[in-house]
Protein backbone atom coordinates (compact mmCIF):
# COMPACT_ATOMS: atom_id res chain seq x y z
CA UNK A 1 0.00 0.00 0.00
CA UNK A 2 2.80 2.37 0.77
CA UNK A 3 3.87 2.13 -2.81
CA UNK A 4 0.76 2.78 -4.26
CA UNK A 5 0.60 6.25 -2.60
CA UNK A 6 4.02 7.15 -2.96
CA UNK A 7 3.55 6.30 -6.43
CA UNK A 8 0.41 8.24 -6.62
CA UNK A 9 1.83 11.05 -4.94
CA UNK A 10 3.99 11.24 -7.04
CA UNK A 11 2.33 11.45 -10.42
CA UNK A 12 -0.42 14.04 -8.29
CA UNK A 13 2.66 16.33 -7.90
CA UNK A 14 4.50 15.95 -10.98
CA UNK A 15 1.63 17.39 -12.84
CA UNK A 16 1.33 21.41 -13.62
CA UNK A 17 -2.34 21.16 -13.03
CA UNK A 18 -2.01 20.00 -9.39
CA UNK A 19 -0.24 23.94 -9.07
CA UNK A 20 -2.90 25.80 -10.18
CA UNK A 21 -4.99 25.24 -6.98
CA UNK A 22 -1.43 26.33 -4.64
CA UNK A 23 -1.09 29.45 -6.89
CA UNK A 24 -4.74 30.49 -6.76
CA UNK A 25 -5.08 30.26 -3.19
CA UNK A 26 -1.52 31.86 -3.34
CA UNK A 27 -2.91 34.98 -5.21
CA UNK A 28 -6.55 35.19 -3.90
CA UNK A 29 -4.51 35.64 -0.73
CA UNK A 30 -2.33 37.88 -1.11
CA UNK A 31 -4.60 40.11 -3.54
CA UNK A 32 -7.20 39.78 0.16
CA UNK A 33 -4.10 40.82 2.13
CA UNK A 34 -2.50 43.13 0.36
CA UNK A 35 -6.17 45.23 -0.21
CA UNK A 36 -6.65 45.08 4.01
CA UNK A 37 -3.34 46.41 4.41
CA UNK A 38 -3.73 49.63 1.89
CA UNK A 39 -6.92 50.03 3.16
CA UNK A 40 -7.78 48.29 6.05
CA UNK A 41 -8.71 50.94 8.64
CA UNK A 42 -11.75 52.30 6.36
CA UNK A 43 -12.88 48.69 6.07
CA UNK A 44 -12.67 48.45 9.76
CA UNK A 45 -14.64 51.17 10.49
CA UNK A 46 -17.47 50.25 7.65
CA UNK A 47 -17.01 46.86 9.93
CA UNK A 48 -18.17 48.97 13.03
CA UNK A 49 -19.97 51.63 12.52
CA UNK A 50 -23.39 50.01 13.41
CA UNK A 51 -21.63 49.22 16.73
CA UNK A 52 -19.79 52.66 17.54
CA UNK A 53 -22.72 54.01 19.62
CA UNK A 54 -22.70 51.28 21.90
CA UNK A 55 -19.25 49.52 22.23
CA UNK A 56 -15.95 50.98 22.54
CA UNK A 57 -13.47 48.63 21.25
CA UNK A 58 -10.18 49.15 22.18
CA UNK A 59 -6.28 47.76 20.61
CA UNK A 60 -6.00 46.48 16.86
CA UNK A 61 -9.35 45.24 15.73
CA UNK A 62 -7.98 44.47 11.96
CA UNK A 63 -5.46 42.05 12.75
CA UNK A 64 -4.09 38.53 11.75
CA UNK A 65 -6.39 36.54 13.68
CA UNK A 66 -9.36 38.46 12.20
CA UNK A 67 -7.90 38.56 8.77
CA UNK A 68 -7.54 34.60 8.60
CA UNK A 69 -11.04 34.70 9.42
CA UNK A 70 -12.07 36.71 7.15
CA UNK A 71 -10.49 34.67 5.05
CA UNK A 72 -11.53 31.56 5.30
CA UNK A 73 -14.75 32.84 5.61
CA UNK A 74 -14.26 33.74 1.70
CA UNK A 75 -12.06 31.23 0.39
CA UNK A 76 -13.81 27.48 2.52
CA UNK A 77 -16.38 27.72 0.05
CA UNK A 78 -14.04 27.66 -3.01
CA UNK A 79 -11.55 25.61 -1.85
CA UNK A 80 -13.80 22.69 -2.82
CA UNK A 81 -13.62 23.56 -6.58
CA UNK A 82 -9.66 23.23 -6.69
CA UNK A 83 -10.09 20.07 -4.34
CA UNK A 84 -12.21 18.24 -7.16
CA UNK A 85 -9.26 19.54 -9.84
CA UNK A 86 -7.46 16.96 -8.48
CA UNK A 87 -9.78 14.23 -6.29
CA UNK A 88 -12.59 14.11 -9.58
CA UNK A 89 -10.09 13.55 -11.85
CA UNK A 90 -7.88 10.48 -9.64
CA UNK A 91 -9.58 7.52 -11.68
CA UNK A 92 -11.20 9.18 -14.43
CA UNK A 93 -8.21 10.86 -15.58
CA UNK A 94 -7.00 7.49 -15.81
CA UNK A 95 -9.04 5.74 -17.59
CA UNK A 96 -8.96 9.02 -20.25
CA UNK A 97 -5.41 8.58 -20.57
CA UNK A 98 -5.67 5.11 -21.03
CA UNK A 99 -3.22 4.50 -18.11
CA UNK A 100 -5.27 2.20 -15.93
CA UNK A 101 -5.17 -0.59 -18.02
CA UNK A 102 -1.62 -0.27 -16.73
CA UNK A 103 -2.29 0.14 -13.32
CA UNK A 104 -4.29 -2.37 -13.00
CA UNK A 105 -2.65 -5.39 -14.82
CA UNK A 106 -0.28 -4.80 -11.57
CA UNK A 107 -0.56 -7.21 -8.90
CA UNK A 108 -1.90 -4.98 -6.58
CA UNK A 109 -6.11 -5.77 -6.10
CA UNK A 110 -8.31 -3.31 -6.88
CA UNK A 111 -9.36 -2.60 -3.71
CA UNK A 112 -5.60 -1.38 -2.74
CA UNK A 113 -5.27 0.90 -6.20
CA UNK A 114 -8.69 2.40 -5.02
CA UNK A 115 -7.49 3.44 -1.74
CA UNK A 116 -3.92 4.46 -2.64
CA UNK A 117 -5.51 6.98 -4.60
CA UNK A 118 -7.85 8.03 -2.33
CA UNK A 119 -5.26 8.37 0.48
CA UNK A 120 -2.88 10.46 -2.22
CA UNK A 121 -5.64 12.57 -3.38
CA UNK A 122 -6.46 13.08 1.10
CA UNK A 123 -2.49 13.91 1.24
CA UNK A 124 -3.66 16.34 -1.45
CA UNK A 125 -5.53 18.29 0.09
CA UNK A 126 -5.01 18.05 3.63
CA UNK A 127 -1.37 19.68 1.98
CA UNK A 128 -3.71 22.51 -0.01
CA UNK A 129 -5.11 23.28 3.35
CA UNK A 130 -2.16 23.54 5.29
CA UNK A 131 -1.11 25.66 2.23
CA UNK A 132 -3.67 27.55 3.17
CA UNK A 133 -3.67 27.85 7.22
CA UNK A 134 0.08 29.06 6.57
CA UNK A 135 -0.94 31.79 4.38
CA UNK A 136 -4.04 32.77 5.67
CA UNK A 137 -3.08 32.69 9.26
CA UNK A 138 0.29 32.75 10.00
CA UNK A 139 1.68 35.19 6.85
CA UNK A 140 -1.78 37.51 8.08
CA UNK A 141 -0.07 37.24 11.81
CA UNK A 142 3.02 38.45 10.36
CA UNK A 143 1.92 41.20 8.30
CA UNK A 144 -1.18 42.41 10.98
CA UNK A 145 0.52 41.45 13.93
CA UNK A 146 -1.75 39.87 16.50
CA UNK A 147 -4.25 40.88 18.83
CA UNK A 148 -7.87 39.74 20.59
CA UNK A 149 -10.26 38.87 17.84
CA UNK A 150 -13.11 40.77 17.63
CA UNK A 151 -16.10 39.19 15.36
CA UNK A 152 -19.20 40.89 14.67
CA UNK A 153 -21.74 37.85 14.51
CA UNK A 154 -25.44 38.75 12.70
CA UNK A 155 -27.16 39.79 15.95
CA UNK A 156 -24.32 39.51 18.82
CA UNK A 157 -20.31 40.48 18.98
CA UNK A 158 -17.92 37.96 20.06
CA UNK A 159 -14.57 39.00 21.89
CA UNK A 160 -11.76 36.52 22.15
CA UNK A 161 -9.00 36.82 23.76
CA UNK A 162 -5.40 36.88 21.91
CA UNK A 163 -4.05 33.89 24.01
CA UNK A 164 -7.81 32.49 23.39
CA UNK A 165 -7.53 32.23 19.76
CA UNK A 166 -4.53 30.22 18.01
CA UNK A 167 -6.40 26.84 19.44
CA UNK A 168 -9.36 27.64 17.54
CA UNK A 169 -7.81 27.94 14.69
CA UNK A 170 -5.88 24.64 15.03
CA UNK A 171 -9.63 23.09 15.54
CA UNK A 172 -10.71 24.56 12.63
CA UNK A 173 -8.28 23.92 10.40
CA UNK A 174 -8.63 20.55 11.43
CA UNK A 175 -12.61 20.50 10.77
CA UNK A 176 -12.04 22.06 7.43
CA UNK A 177 -9.82 19.12 6.81
CA UNK A 178 -12.99 16.90 7.56
CA UNK A 179 -15.03 19.03 5.27
CA UNK A 180 -12.68 18.95 2.21
CA UNK A 181 -12.34 15.51 2.79
CA UNK A 182 -15.76 14.84 2.42
CA UNK A 183 -15.49 16.35 -0.79
CA UNK A 184 -12.56 14.53 -1.72
CA UNK A 185 -14.59 11.24 -1.07
CA UNK A 186 -17.40 12.80 -2.92
CA UNK A 187 -15.02 13.86 -6.52
CA UNK A 188 -13.05 10.63 -5.69
CA UNK A 189 -17.05 8.96 -6.47
CA UNK A 190 -17.56 10.67 -9.55
CA UNK A 191 -14.56 10.03 -10.72
CA UNK A 192 -14.83 5.63 -10.36
CA UNK A 193 -17.92 6.03 -12.25
CA UNK A 194 -16.65 8.13 -15.82
CA UNK A 195 -14.55 7.96 -17.83
CA UNK A 196 -13.38 11.45 -18.64
CA UNK A 197 -12.00 14.02 -16.44
CA UNK A 198 -14.07 16.89 -16.95
CA UNK A 199 -17.60 15.48 -16.06
CA UNK A 200 -16.51 13.91 -12.66
CA UNK A 201 -15.32 17.56 -11.86
CA UNK A 202 -18.10 19.83 -12.93
CA UNK A 203 -20.48 16.55 -11.64
CA UNK A 204 -19.21 17.24 -7.98
CA UNK A 205 -19.15 21.03 -7.73
CA UNK A 206 -22.74 20.58 -9.46
CA UNK A 207 -23.90 18.35 -6.38
CA UNK A 208 -21.95 20.68 -4.03
CA UNK A 209 -24.08 23.74 -5.10
CA UNK A 210 -27.01 21.23 -4.99
CA UNK A 211 -26.66 20.16 -1.77
CA UNK A 212 -25.66 23.72 -0.46
CA UNK A 213 -28.95 25.15 -2.00
CA UNK A 214 -30.90 22.49 -0.18
CA UNK A 215 -29.32 22.97 3.38
CA UNK A 216 -29.00 26.94 3.22
CA UNK A 217 -33.37 26.98 1.72
CA UNK A 218 -35.58 27.72 4.60
CA UNK A 219 -38.35 26.01 3.06
CA UNK A 220 -40.26 23.36 5.09
CA UNK A 221 -39.91 20.07 2.67
CA UNK A 222 -36.46 20.19 3.21
CA UNK A 223 -35.85 20.17 7.04
CA UNK A 224 -35.93 16.95 7.64
CA UNK A 225 -33.16 16.11 5.14
CA UNK A 226 -31.03 19.12 6.20
CA UNK A 227 -29.43 17.47 9.08
CA UNK A 228 -28.04 14.79 6.62
CA UNK A 229 -26.68 16.77 4.05
CA UNK A 230 -22.85 17.10 4.36
CA UNK A 231 -22.78 20.79 3.29
CA UNK A 232 -25.17 21.69 5.98
CA UNK A 233 -22.01 20.74 8.00
CA UNK A 234 -19.30 22.17 6.02
CA UNK A 235 -19.19 25.57 7.51
CA UNK A 236 -19.23 24.52 11.18
CA UNK A 237 -15.50 25.36 11.55
CA UNK A 238 -17.20 28.63 12.75
CA UNK A 239 -18.45 26.87 15.97
CA UNK A 240 -14.78 27.38 17.24
CA UNK A 241 -14.87 30.85 17.26
CA UNK A 242 -18.25 31.14 19.72
CA UNK A 243 -17.62 31.23 23.05
CA UNK A 244 -19.49 30.88 26.30
CA UNK A 245 -20.25 33.39 28.78
CA UNK A 246 -20.85 33.60 32.32
CA UNK A 247 -24.24 35.43 34.07
CA UNK A 248 -22.28 38.81 33.41
CA UNK A 249 -22.24 38.13 29.83
CA UNK A 250 -18.61 37.62 30.06
CA UNK A 251 -16.22 35.39 27.65
CA UNK A 252 -15.02 32.19 29.61
CA UNK A 253 -11.97 31.54 28.27
CA UNK A 254 -10.99 28.39 26.71
CA UNK A 255 -14.72 27.29 25.86
CA UNK A 256 -16.76 26.61 23.32
CA UNK A 257 -20.38 27.44 23.13
CA UNK A 258 -21.88 24.12 21.18
CA UNK A 259 -19.16 21.42 21.14
CA UNK A 260 -21.67 19.09 20.51
CA UNK A 261 -22.75 20.54 16.94
CA UNK A 262 -19.13 20.25 16.24
CA UNK A 263 -19.17 17.07 17.46
CA UNK A 264 -21.86 15.91 15.24
CA UNK A 265 -20.90 17.74 11.94
CA UNK A 266 -18.02 15.65 12.27
CA UNK A 267 -19.88 12.78 12.84
CA UNK A 268 -21.86 13.07 9.79
CA UNK A 269 -18.85 14.33 7.53
CA UNK A 270 -17.09 11.06 8.41
CA UNK A 271 -20.12 8.96 7.17
CA UNK A 272 -20.41 10.57 3.97
CA UNK A 273 -16.64 9.69 3.95
CA UNK A 274 -16.54 6.36 4.20
CA UNK A 275 -20.05 6.22 1.98
CA UNK A 276 -18.50 7.60 -1.31
CA UNK A 277 -15.54 6.20 -0.53
CA UNK A 278 -17.24 2.58 0.16
CA UNK A 279 -19.10 2.66 -3.05
CA UNK A 280 -16.19 4.03 -5.20
CA UNK A 281 -14.31 0.79 -4.23
CA UNK A 282 -17.36 -1.22 -5.14
CA UNK A 283 -17.70 0.68 -8.20
CA UNK A 284 -13.99 0.05 -9.24
CA UNK A 285 -14.07 -3.37 -8.52
CA UNK A 286 -16.83 -4.67 -10.33
CA UNK A 287 -16.47 -2.02 -13.72
CA UNK A 288 -15.22 -3.32 -16.98
CA UNK A 289 -11.77 -1.56 -18.02
CA UNK A 290 -12.78 -0.78 -21.41
CA UNK A 291 -10.91 2.51 -22.09
CA UNK B 1 2.75 -27.33 -19.22
CA UNK B 2 -0.26 -25.24 -19.96
CA UNK B 3 0.33 -21.49 -18.84
CA UNK B 4 -2.90 -20.42 -20.10
CA UNK B 5 -5.82 -22.51 -20.17
CA UNK B 6 -9.29 -21.19 -21.08
CA UNK B 7 -12.66 -23.12 -21.26
CA UNK B 8 -15.89 -22.09 -22.43
CA UNK B 9 -14.78 -18.14 -21.99
CA UNK B 10 -17.56 -15.70 -23.18
CA UNK B 11 -18.55 -12.11 -22.59
CA UNK B 12 -21.30 -10.45 -23.51
CA UNK B 13 -21.87 -6.81 -23.36
CA UNK B 14 -26.24 -6.34 -23.61
CA UNK B 15 -26.91 -8.66 -26.22
CA UNK B 16 -23.70 -8.29 -28.13
CA UNK B 17 -21.61 -11.53 -27.99
CA UNK B 18 -18.08 -10.25 -28.09
CA UNK B 19 -16.41 -13.05 -26.64
CA UNK B 20 -18.46 -16.63 -27.08
CA UNK B 21 -17.30 -20.27 -25.75
CA UNK B 22 -13.96 -19.71 -26.35
CA UNK B 23 -11.72 -22.99 -25.52
CA UNK B 24 -7.89 -22.60 -25.90
CA UNK B 25 -4.49 -23.29 -24.42
CA UNK B 26 -1.18 -22.03 -24.68
CA UNK B 27 1.59 -24.14 -23.86
CA UNK B 28 4.81 -23.06 -21.72
CA UNK B 29 7.79 -21.59 -23.69
CA UNK B 30 5.16 -21.09 -27.01
CA UNK B 31 4.76 -17.95 -28.96
CA UNK B 32 1.30 -17.83 -29.39
CA UNK B 33 -0.07 -15.69 -32.38
CA UNK B 34 -3.79 -14.35 -31.49
CA UNK B 35 -5.41 -13.27 -34.56
CA UNK B 36 -9.15 -11.84 -35.62
CA UNK B 37 -10.62 -9.00 -37.41
CA UNK B 38 -11.47 -5.63 -35.81
CA UNK B 39 -14.18 -6.23 -33.15
CA UNK B 40 -13.44 -9.91 -33.51
CA UNK B 41 -13.02 -10.39 -29.69
CA UNK B 42 -9.47 -10.59 -29.25
CA UNK B 43 -9.01 -7.41 -26.87
CA UNK B 44 -11.87 -8.69 -25.03
CA UNK B 45 -10.19 -11.86 -24.54
CA UNK B 46 -7.10 -10.03 -23.77
CA UNK B 47 -8.77 -8.08 -21.17
CA UNK B 48 -10.10 -10.67 -19.35
CA UNK B 49 -7.14 -12.66 -19.39
CA UNK B 50 -5.81 -9.53 -17.48
CA UNK B 51 -8.67 -9.51 -15.51
CA UNK B 52 -9.33 -5.99 -16.47
CA UNK B 53 -12.68 -7.49 -17.76
CA UNK B 54 -15.10 -9.95 -16.34
CA UNK B 55 -16.08 -12.39 -18.08
CA UNK B 56 -20.20 -13.52 -18.21
CA UNK B 57 -18.99 -17.13 -17.98
CA UNK B 58 -16.23 -19.47 -18.23
CA UNK B 59 -12.77 -20.02 -16.88
CA UNK B 60 -9.64 -18.77 -16.99
CA UNK B 61 -6.26 -20.63 -15.22
CA UNK B 62 -2.75 -18.73 -15.57
CA UNK B 63 -0.19 -21.23 -14.36
CA UNK B 64 -2.89 -23.81 -13.55
CA UNK B 65 -4.26 -21.31 -10.92
CA UNK B 66 -8.07 -19.77 -11.31
CA UNK B 67 -7.20 -16.18 -11.97
CA UNK B 68 -10.85 -15.20 -10.37
CA UNK B 69 -8.62 -16.53 -7.14
CA UNK B 70 -4.64 -15.82 -7.49
CA UNK B 71 -5.74 -13.04 -9.54
CA UNK B 72 -2.67 -10.64 -7.56
CA UNK B 73 -0.28 -13.87 -7.58
CA UNK B 74 -0.70 -14.32 -11.14
CA UNK B 75 -0.14 -11.20 -12.33
CA UNK B 76 3.04 -10.93 -10.91
CA UNK B 77 4.32 -13.44 -13.41
CA UNK B 78 2.56 -11.58 -16.45
CA UNK B 79 3.54 -8.34 -18.76
CA UNK B 80 1.24 -7.14 -21.25
CA UNK B 81 0.72 -4.16 -23.18
CA UNK B 82 -3.03 -3.52 -24.32
CA UNK B 83 -4.03 -1.92 -27.45
CA UNK B 84 -2.35 1.84 -27.31
CA UNK B 85 0.62 2.66 -25.58
CA UNK B 86 -1.30 4.66 -23.33
CA UNK B 87 1.46 6.22 -21.13
CA UNK B 88 1.63 9.56 -18.72
CA UNK B 89 2.78 12.48 -20.77
CA UNK B 90 4.42 14.19 -17.92
CA UNK B 91 7.14 11.72 -16.77
CA UNK B 92 10.06 10.58 -18.38
CA UNK B 93 10.92 7.20 -19.89
CA UNK B 94 13.25 6.33 -17.27
CA UNK B 95 10.10 7.24 -14.57
CA UNK B 96 7.77 5.54 -16.54
CA UNK B 97 10.02 2.06 -15.58
CA UNK B 98 10.68 3.05 -12.06
CA UNK B 99 7.38 4.05 -11.06
CA UNK B 100 6.15 0.57 -12.20
CA UNK B 101 9.16 -1.20 -11.20
CA UNK B 102 7.63 -0.20 -7.52
CA UNK B 103 4.39 -1.46 -8.45
CA UNK B 104 5.43 -5.33 -8.56
CA UNK B 105 6.67 -7.59 -5.42
CA UNK B 106 9.64 -8.34 -7.22
CA UNK B 107 13.30 -6.18 -6.74
CA UNK B 108 13.81 -4.08 -10.03
CA UNK B 109 16.92 -2.59 -9.63
CA UNK B 110 18.48 0.44 -11.52
CA UNK B 111 20.36 -1.64 -13.24
CA UNK B 112 17.40 -3.74 -14.76
CA UNK B 113 15.75 -0.59 -15.71
CA UNK B 114 18.92 0.58 -17.59
CA UNK B 115 18.99 -3.09 -19.47
CA UNK B 116 15.37 -3.05 -20.35
CA UNK B 117 15.58 0.39 -21.45
CA UNK B 118 18.70 -1.02 -23.83
CA UNK B 119 16.52 -3.75 -24.68
CA UNK B 120 13.54 -2.12 -26.37
CA UNK B 121 16.16 1.04 -28.42
CA UNK B 122 14.78 3.66 -25.32
CA UNK B 123 18.33 4.07 -23.47
CA UNK B 124 19.29 7.14 -25.10
CA UNK B 125 16.20 9.22 -25.10
CA UNK B 126 15.21 7.56 -21.00
CA UNK B 127 15.41 11.25 -19.40
CA UNK B 128 12.74 12.51 -22.42
CA UNK B 129 9.33 13.14 -21.29
CA UNK B 130 6.78 10.78 -23.09
CA UNK B 131 5.00 13.91 -24.70
CA UNK B 132 8.09 14.06 -26.50
CA UNK B 133 7.50 10.96 -27.68
CA UNK B 134 6.35 9.20 -31.22
CA UNK B 135 4.10 6.23 -31.50
CA UNK B 136 6.35 4.02 -31.91
CA UNK B 137 8.61 5.05 -29.04
CA UNK B 138 5.53 5.06 -26.67
CA UNK B 139 4.83 1.22 -28.26
CA UNK B 140 8.85 0.75 -26.93
CA UNK B 141 8.15 2.01 -23.68
CA UNK B 142 5.02 -0.46 -23.41
CA UNK B 143 6.75 -3.12 -24.00
CA UNK B 144 9.62 -2.15 -21.70
CA UNK B 145 6.74 -1.85 -19.01
CA UNK B 146 5.80 -5.03 -19.91
CA UNK B 147 9.17 -6.97 -19.51
CA UNK B 148 10.57 -4.58 -16.59
CA UNK B 149 10.11 -7.32 -13.99
CA UNK B 150 11.22 -10.38 -16.21
CA UNK B 151 7.87 -12.01 -16.24
CA UNK B 152 7.01 -15.58 -17.14
CA UNK B 153 3.96 -14.84 -19.55
CA UNK B 154 4.00 -11.91 -21.79
CA UNK B 155 0.59 -10.56 -22.97
CA UNK B 156 1.15 -8.22 -26.13
CA UNK B 157 -1.70 -6.84 -28.32
CA UNK B 158 -0.77 -4.93 -31.31
CA UNK B 159 2.48 -4.82 -30.35
CA UNK B 160 4.43 -3.41 -33.63
CA UNK B 161 1.45 -1.08 -34.01
CA UNK B 162 2.89 2.56 -34.85
CA UNK B 163 6.63 1.47 -35.25
CA UNK B 164 8.57 1.72 -38.21
CA UNK B 165 9.83 -1.80 -40.23
CA UNK B 166 13.41 -1.55 -38.78
CA UNK B 167 11.37 -1.03 -35.23
CA UNK B 168 8.37 -3.83 -36.26
CA UNK B 169 11.83 -6.11 -37.17
CA UNK B 170 13.33 -5.72 -33.47
CA UNK B 171 10.21 -6.08 -31.57
CA UNK B 172 9.38 -9.80 -33.81
CA UNK B 173 13.69 -10.58 -33.05
CA UNK B 174 13.22 -9.74 -29.33
CA UNK B 175 9.48 -12.01 -28.99
CA UNK B 176 11.64 -14.38 -30.62
CA UNK B 177 14.57 -14.51 -28.23
CA UNK B 178 12.36 -14.20 -25.17
CA UNK B 179 10.81 -17.72 -26.51
CA UNK B 180 13.62 -18.99 -27.41
CA UNK B 181 16.60 -18.33 -25.35
CA UNK B 182 14.83 -17.49 -21.80
CA UNK B 183 11.71 -19.65 -21.89
CA UNK B 184 8.93 -16.91 -21.96
CA UNK B 185 5.71 -17.54 -22.80
CA UNK B 186 3.90 -14.93 -25.18
CA UNK B 187 0.50 -14.64 -26.66
CA UNK B 188 0.79 -11.86 -29.15
CA UNK B 189 -2.54 -10.46 -31.44
CA UNK B 190 -0.86 -8.46 -34.16
CA UNK B 191 -2.69 -7.05 -37.64
CA UNK B 192 0.63 -7.92 -39.10
CA UNK B 193 -0.08 -11.68 -40.07
CA UNK B 194 2.56 -11.58 -41.56
CA UNK B 195 4.72 -10.92 -38.56
CA UNK B 196 2.53 -13.39 -36.76
CA UNK B 197 3.40 -15.97 -39.47
CA UNK B 198 7.15 -15.16 -38.79
CA UNK B 199 7.37 -15.64 -34.89
CA UNK B 200 4.22 -17.55 -33.61
CA UNK B 201 4.62 -21.56 -33.22
CA UNK B 202 0.84 -21.67 -32.85
CA UNK B 203 -1.81 -19.50 -33.63
CA UNK B 204 -5.46 -19.15 -32.94
CA UNK B 205 -8.45 -17.50 -34.79
CA UNK B 206 -11.18 -15.73 -33.55
CA UNK B 207 -14.37 -14.26 -35.36
CA UNK B 208 -17.14 -12.63 -33.77
CA UNK B 209 -16.25 -14.11 -30.71
CA UNK B 210 -16.00 -17.50 -31.91
CA UNK B 211 -12.78 -19.72 -32.07
CA UNK B 212 -12.19 -20.50 -35.99
CA UNK B 213 -9.39 -22.17 -36.27
CA UNK B 214 -6.19 -23.30 -34.09
CA UNK B 215 -3.40 -25.17 -34.77
CA UNK B 216 0.48 -25.40 -35.04
CA UNK B 217 1.02 -23.12 -37.99
CA UNK B 218 2.87 -25.21 -39.97
CA UNK B 219 0.07 -27.51 -39.80
CA UNK B 220 -2.59 -25.02 -41.04
CA UNK B 221 -0.12 -23.71 -43.34
CA UNK B 222 -0.33 -27.17 -45.05
CA UNK B 223 1.70 -27.03 -48.39
CA UNK B 224 -0.71 -29.94 -49.65
CA UNK B 225 -3.58 -27.50 -49.55
CA UNK B 226 -1.87 -24.12 -51.38
CA UNK B 227 -4.20 -22.02 -52.93
CA UNK B 228 -3.75 -21.47 -56.93
CA UNK B 229 -4.88 -18.40 -58.51
CA UNK B 230 -4.31 -19.58 -62.52
CA UNK B 231 -4.28 -16.87 -65.68
CA UNK B 232 -5.41 -18.68 -69.01
CA UNK B 233 -6.28 -17.62 -72.38
CA UNK B 234 -9.90 -18.63 -72.12
CA UNK B 235 -11.10 -18.16 -68.52
CA UNK B 236 -14.68 -19.00 -69.25
CA UNK B 237 -13.28 -22.23 -71.16
CA UNK B 238 -11.26 -22.95 -68.00
CA UNK B 239 -14.01 -22.73 -65.69
CA UNK B 240 -15.96 -25.47 -67.55
CA UNK B 241 -13.08 -27.47 -67.72
CA UNK B 242 -12.52 -27.11 -63.76
CA UNK B 243 -16.24 -28.03 -63.10
CA UNK B 244 -16.76 -30.93 -65.18
CA UNK B 245 -13.77 -32.85 -64.17
CA UNK B 246 -12.07 -33.46 -60.97
CA UNK B 247 -10.81 -30.38 -59.92
CA UNK B 248 -14.30 -28.97 -59.27
CA UNK B 249 -13.54 -30.04 -55.24
CA UNK B 250 -10.81 -27.97 -55.18
CA UNK B 251 -12.78 -24.23 -56.50
CA UNK B 252 -12.68 -21.37 -54.49
CA UNK B 253 -15.94 -19.16 -54.88
CA UNK B 254 -14.61 -16.46 -56.55
CA UNK B 255 -15.54 -13.26 -59.06
CA UNK B 256 -12.70 -11.91 -60.00
CA UNK B 257 -10.01 -14.62 -60.84
CA UNK B 258 -9.93 -18.86 -61.08
CA UNK B 259 -8.37 -19.31 -57.45
CA UNK B 260 -8.46 -23.44 -56.34
CA UNK B 261 -7.19 -24.86 -53.37
CA UNK B 262 -5.19 -27.80 -53.98
CA UNK B 263 -2.25 -30.02 -53.77
CA UNK B 264 0.72 -28.55 -55.59
CA UNK B 265 0.86 -32.45 -57.27
CA UNK B 266 -2.53 -31.82 -59.00
CA UNK B 267 -1.08 -28.44 -60.68
CA UNK B 268 0.81 -30.39 -63.86
CA UNK B 269 -2.45 -32.42 -64.03
CA UNK B 270 -4.27 -29.35 -64.21
CA UNK B 271 -2.15 -28.04 -66.85
CA UNK B 272 -2.28 -30.95 -68.83
CA UNK B 273 -5.85 -30.65 -68.64
CA UNK B 274 -6.02 -27.13 -70.27
CA UNK B 275 -3.11 -27.97 -72.72
CA UNK B 276 -5.41 -30.67 -74.04
CA UNK B 277 -8.55 -28.56 -74.27
CA UNK B 278 -6.36 -25.73 -76.40
CA UNK B 279 -6.32 -23.43 -73.66
CA UNK B 280 -3.37 -21.33 -73.35
CA UNK B 281 -1.99 -21.04 -69.44
CA UNK B 282 -0.62 -17.13 -69.04
CA UNK B 283 0.48 -17.77 -65.23
CA UNK B 284 0.15 -20.01 -62.20
CA UNK B 285 0.22 -18.47 -58.79
CA UNK B 286 0.65 -20.61 -55.60
CA UNK B 287 0.07 -18.70 -52.59
CA UNK B 288 0.05 -20.30 -48.99
CA UNK B 289 0.63 -17.47 -46.58
CA UNK B 290 -1.32 -16.89 -43.49
CA UNK B 291 -3.15 -13.97 -44.37
CA UNK B 292 -4.69 -16.23 -47.32
CA UNK B 293 -5.38 -18.87 -44.52
CA UNK B 294 -7.09 -15.86 -42.23
CA UNK B 295 -9.39 -14.74 -44.79
CA UNK B 296 -10.13 -17.92 -45.64
CA UNK B 297 -11.49 -18.86 -42.39
CA UNK B 298 -12.91 -15.42 -41.49
CA UNK B 299 -14.27 -14.78 -44.22
CA UNK B 300 -14.61 -18.01 -46.50
CA UNK B 301 -12.92 -15.95 -49.83
CA UNK B 302 -9.08 -15.22 -50.15
CA UNK B 303 -7.69 -11.95 -50.76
Amino acid sequence: MKAIISIELYKIFRRPRTYIAFGAIAALIMVIQLGLKMDGQSYASFLMKDINDTLTVDGKVLNGYLICYILLQLLLVHVPLLVALIAADMISGEANLGTLRLLFTTPYSRTQLVMGKFIAASIYTIVLLIWLAFLALFVSMWIFGTDDLFLLKSNYVVLIQEKDVLWRYVGAFVFASFALLTVTSLGFLMSSIANNSIGPIVGTMSAIVFFTILSTLNIPLFAAIKPYLFTTHMNNWKEFFDIKVNENNEAIYGTILNVAKIKTSIIVLTLHIILFVTASVMITKRKDILS
Amino acid sequence: MSVIQVNGLSKHFGTLKAVDQLDFSVTEGEVFGFLGQNGSGKSTTIRMLLSLIHPTSGSIELFGKPLNKYRDEILEEVGAIIERPDLYPYLTAKEHLQLFAKLRNKHVGENSIQDTLVKVGLADRSKDKVQTFSLGMKQRLGIAIALLHNPSLIILDEPTNGLDPQGISDIRNLIKQLAQQEGKTVLVSSHLLSEIEQMATQIMIIHKGKKVADGPIQKLLDPNKMIVHIKTTNDAQTLQIILSGSFSNYLLQRTDGIYLRLPDYEIPLLNASLVNAGVGLIGVETRNSLEDYFLQVTSNTIA
